[in-house]
């Protein structure tokens, strides 16, 4: 094997890169932890229809959930099993809705206060009548645009 | 002197490290909303009287607490509602009993007959929302494909590949006006 022996004594040592998998987990991690994706825990239940012309909703931050479904075994003993509508972390009232449009207008920058899509996040096993009721109260709250969430059917 | 162990090769754990990064990057899909957009009519008083539409122009459609469909009075199939719309808003032979049409003038497409049919869907309050889904889809399915024919006689091309300014003309030409009357209970049921 001396064939291959250099006499290298002058050789540059090669740079270490042990580090470098420590660099990349860093990076790894500091994005892992700052991409908190906003997601309220739901507290209905919430299997949503599947319809084939659905559409994608863009720019997610001109959407406001209104979520829509009977209340999760644990919170039936308060509230029942009737559906109830769920905004952000809690059970709400017909009467509240408007005061979360509200709140969801004051939330976002002035002009894109007009733009904002209700997303209606119903349980497939709603009857349409809480649904109704909603939309009417959109309707007065002069909050027009409505998303039916559903999911696409697969053909 | 104890014998020292040779340093393990570490530069491998780079590649390792970024073949994880790449492979959570490429599958961590963030769940994308999708549905049916509408957009609701203004807020009416309750005493505002509806306006009034021949009846030629109106295909009715109702769904009651039984989640069963009629389409003018007919019980129907929920999978006969898109070509029913359809033949509804073209009205291919100029029938009596189907909607009139009015020429308007349209940028990028020059006079257009434009249907004045309107389709009225009632629900019940205890219609099921899937039952209720499924017809709005297939209302949006037969508007969708309207518009693509429409699209592909005017522009040679599909509804989806047109610009903003074309499908805006197409959305004219092909208004998706459907109506929800105001809500009735006439089940009982919440």
């Amino acid at each position: 094997m001396a064939k291959f022996k250099k006499d290298g004594k002058r050789e540059t040592p090669a740079i270490s890169t042990a580090s470098l998998p420590d660099i990349v987990f860093m990076l790894l991690f500091f994005f892992m932890v700052s991409t908190t994706m906003r997601e309220v825990a739901l507290m209905v239940a919430n299997a949503m229809p599947q319809a084939s012309e659905t559409v994608k909703l863009e720019k997610k931050s001109l959407v406001s959930n209104i979520y829509v479904g009977k209340p999760n075994p644990q919170y039936q003993g308060a509230y029942g099993t009737e559906p109830r509508i769920q905004l952000n972390d809690r059970f709400a009232t017909l009467e509240e809705l408007s005061a979360f449009v509200a709140s969801e207008r004051e939330s976002r920058k002035e002009e894109d206060r007009n733009s904002i899509t209700n997303n209606l996040k119903v349980d497939r096993n709603v009857t349409m009548g809480i649904v109704t009721d909603i939309k009417q109260e959109l309707r007065k709250a002069n909050s027009l645009r409505v998303n039916y969430g559903s999911t696409k059917k697969p053909h | 002197m104890a014998k020292k162990t040779p340093e393990i090769n570490a530069s491998s754990t780079a590649d390792i490290a970024f073949l994880l990064l790449a492979f959570f990057l490429a599958t961590t899909t963030m769940n994308v909303d999708s549905g049916l957009y509408r957009r609701l009519p203004p807020y009416q008083p309750e005493n505002t009287e509806a306006p009034k539409y021949a009846k030629r122009n109106i295909l009715q459609v109702l769904v009651n607490r039984n989640n069963q469909l009629a389409i003018n009075g007919e019980l129907a199939d929920v999978s006969t509602l898109k070509d029913r719309t359809i033949e509804f808003v073209l009205n291919p032979n100029n029938s009596e009993d189907l909607p009139q049409k009015e020429v308007k003038m349209i940028d990028l497409l020059g006079p257009v007959e434009v249907s004045k049919g309107i389709v009225s869907l009632q629900s019940d309050k205890g219609t099921s929302y899937e039952m209720y889904i499924a017809v709005q889809d297939q209302l949006t399915a037969a508007y969708n494909e309207l518009r693509n024919r429409k699209a592909n006689e005017k522009f040679g091309k599909n509804f989806d590949d047109l610009t903003e300014e074309q499908m805006e003309a197409i959305r004219k030409a092909v208004p998706m006006s459907v109506s929800e009357a105001e809500p009735k209970n006439i089940g009982g049921k919440k």
